[in-house]
């Protein structure tokens, strides 16, 4: 029983720290908290579902349009609602509003057009279990687990390892320095938001398997924001941790505790959070500076 | 007639909440979600004390609004506090509000989520005379050292901290005193729709709080008001409409934040252009 809730937690931190990573790499390159992220994730599933119904594609298939149609569509937030207030440098109070207009307007407009219904993806796993030491684990919280932990090391592995990814860890240092040095910023906050996008789009279609795909799932994305907090925002590794985390903690609380209180518990792990470790596990300082 | 009152009433009673919202985010300059929860535990307060104890009905206004109030110390002590950046703020709001939502779902005084029918006792006077006093609070309240002090964070909180003011304490202040404007559009509204629900209070409302605030322009009461006005009052003309008023209000946000940031009066009031003609 413990097995299984553990496995059940990890499998739900893998998705949220999918989530909290895009919502990382953009909150450290430019400073702000995109709200509009928890919208990208619902249109991913959104796409996954389109294809997985329309076109019976399998389940490689439709993440990888998944990937591809979410990370379209966060480069186009960003050059429709960013793009203007970045250049002439907005206070970020002003990125968060219009973020948090996009959010809305995505989430309405899916309301106005695509209907309120709840909608649920064709079974890919046929609720197959494995049996590990007198305990079912569900196949499907093991591969979304898996894939969540192989799509962040490879972000990683980007990252630190190519040209663009150097690029990218050089503008969070310092963007004015970075374009000075010859690096187009505009194309890097693309590719930035492209791969937050990307990202987007794999945690909507596991989100929207596990459970159901409707306009306002995008919510857990408030998830998404705690678990970047706790590992640190801007922090990959931290998003990572974060995310596992409150995976976990979560599934044992509505396990054992109570399954209503749950989110109330989350929030109040934030707040406790916020004020004793205000930088996370893994986060840097984040003071705002003169 | 009756019908058009109701709508003018009930744009009356947002305007006291905006009015509340723009102290703390057009004055202030800190981003908040959760506003919504400060009107909800208003309605609630009110609520609960004329519907099981038959409190009289200005008691329970003020019940209410010191409710809200003492509730946003609980959440402001804390959080200012720590002098959280801005969006780690908007998050914690963000989920104090929902943590509260899930609470009164639960409640049987409040009646879980079925909500609760109360006595329809808010006439236009005391929405009208609440909204007047609420204007003149708020405007003697910002033209006063304190409105100057909030400005100043709002343009530059460290600059404003090295000439020696408190932070916490006078964002707290701020927060507090939107509370409490909240706290009384909750009471009102309760008695006014005579019916509540926890739903009515959630992040969709908070984002229509802030919409008006932002449409009508940072660092300005007419403007927030004014606006809050057309944005309550025209969804009523245009019933048809009904479900596009969610996008228009977010595509309206990013518009504004692109092409007009200072919003409709931004940092200015409807007075200012009356003193300009005269001294022309």
């Amino acid at each position: 029983m413990f097995l299984q809730t553990l496995v059940t937690g990890l499998s739900i931190g893998g998705i949220y720290s999918l989530m909290a990573v895009g919502y990382s790499l953009i909150f450290s390159i430019l400073s702000f908290s995109n709200f509009a992220h928890g919208a990208v994730i619902m249109l991913g599933a959104y796409i996954g579902l389109a294809l997985a119904t329309q076109l019976h594609l399998g389940l490689g298939l439709v993440v990888a349009g998944s990937v591809v149609g979410a990370g379209i569509l966060s480069v186009c937030n960003e050059r429709v609602a960013y793009a203007a207030l970045r250049r002439r440098r907005a206070p970020s109070l002003f990125l968060m509003i219009s973020a948090m207009g996009c959010s809305v307007f995505l989430e309405n407009m899916v309301y106005a057009t695509i209907g309120s219904r709840f909608y649920t993806f064709p079974e890919f796993f046929k609720r197959q279990v494995v049996h590990v030491a007198g305990s079912s684990l569900s196949l499907l919280d093991l591969f979304a687990f898996a894939v969540s932990i192989g799509a962040i090391f490879a972000l990683h592995i980007f990252i630190t390892r190519t040209k663009t990814g150097i690029a990218i860890r050089a503008g969070v240092g310092d963007m004015t320095m970075c374009s000075l040095m010859g690096v187009n910023t505009d194309r890097l906050i693309s590719i930035v938001f492209f791969l937050a996008g990307a990202f987007a789009g794999v945690a909507g279609v596991f989100l929207g398997i596990k459970y159901l795909v409707y306009p306002t799932m995008g919510w857990v994305t408030n998830k998404a924001y705690i678990a970047a907090v706790i590992g640190g925002l801007g922090s990959l590794p931290g998003a990572l941790i974060g995310g596992l985390i409150l995976g976990v903690v979560e599934t044992l609380v509505s396990t054992y505790l109570s399954s209503v209180m749950r989110d109330v518990f989350s929030f109040t792990m934030l707040i406790t959070l916020l004020i004793c470790l205000p930088n996370g596990l893994m986060g840097l300082e984040t003071e705002e500076k003169v | 007639m009756d019908y058009v009152l109701g709508v003018v009433l009930l744009a009356c009673i947002n305007m006291i909440a905006v009015l509340g919202l723009s102290i703390f985010t057009g004055f202030t300059g800190l981003f908040s979600l959760g506003h919504a929860a400060f009107v909800g535990i208003g309605a609630y307060t009110a609520g609960v004390l004329t519907y099981h104890w038959n409190v009289p009905f200005l008691l329970a206004i003020i019940a209410g609004m010191a409710a809200a109030g003492l509730s946003s110390l609980v959440i402001g002590i804390p959080t200012l506090r720590a002098k959280l950046r801005s969006d780690y703020f908007a998050i914690a709001i963000l989920g104090f509000g929902e943590a509260l939502r899930v609470c009164l779902e639960n409640l049987s005084i409040t009646n879980g989520a079925r909500g609760l029918s109360v006595d329809e006792l808010s006439g236009p006077v005391w929405i009208l005379g609440a909204l007047v006093l609420s204007i003149l609070a708020s405007r003697n309240l910002l033209k006063s050292r304190f409105g100057a002090i909030f400005i100043a964070i709002r343009e530059d909180p460290i600059a404003a901290e090295m000439s020696g003011i408190d932070l916490f304490r006078m964002r707290l202040l701020s927060l507090v005193a939107s509370a409490l404007l909240c706290g009384v559009s909750g009471a009102l509204l309760a008695h006014r729709l005579a019916f509540i629900q926890p739903v009515m209070f959630t992040l969709t409302q908070s984002t229509q709080l802030l919409a008006s605030v932002i449409a009508g322009g940072m660092g300005s009461i007419s403007g927030p008001v004014i606006v809050a006005f057309i944005f309550t009052s025209l969804p009523e003309m245009l019933r048809s409409l009904e479900m596009w008023r969610l996008p228009a209000y977010g595509l309206l946000l990013v518009v504004i934040m692109v092409y007009r940031p200072q919003g409709l009066m931004g940092y200015r009031e409807i007075s200012s252009f009356f003193k300009w003609r005269r001294a022309k």
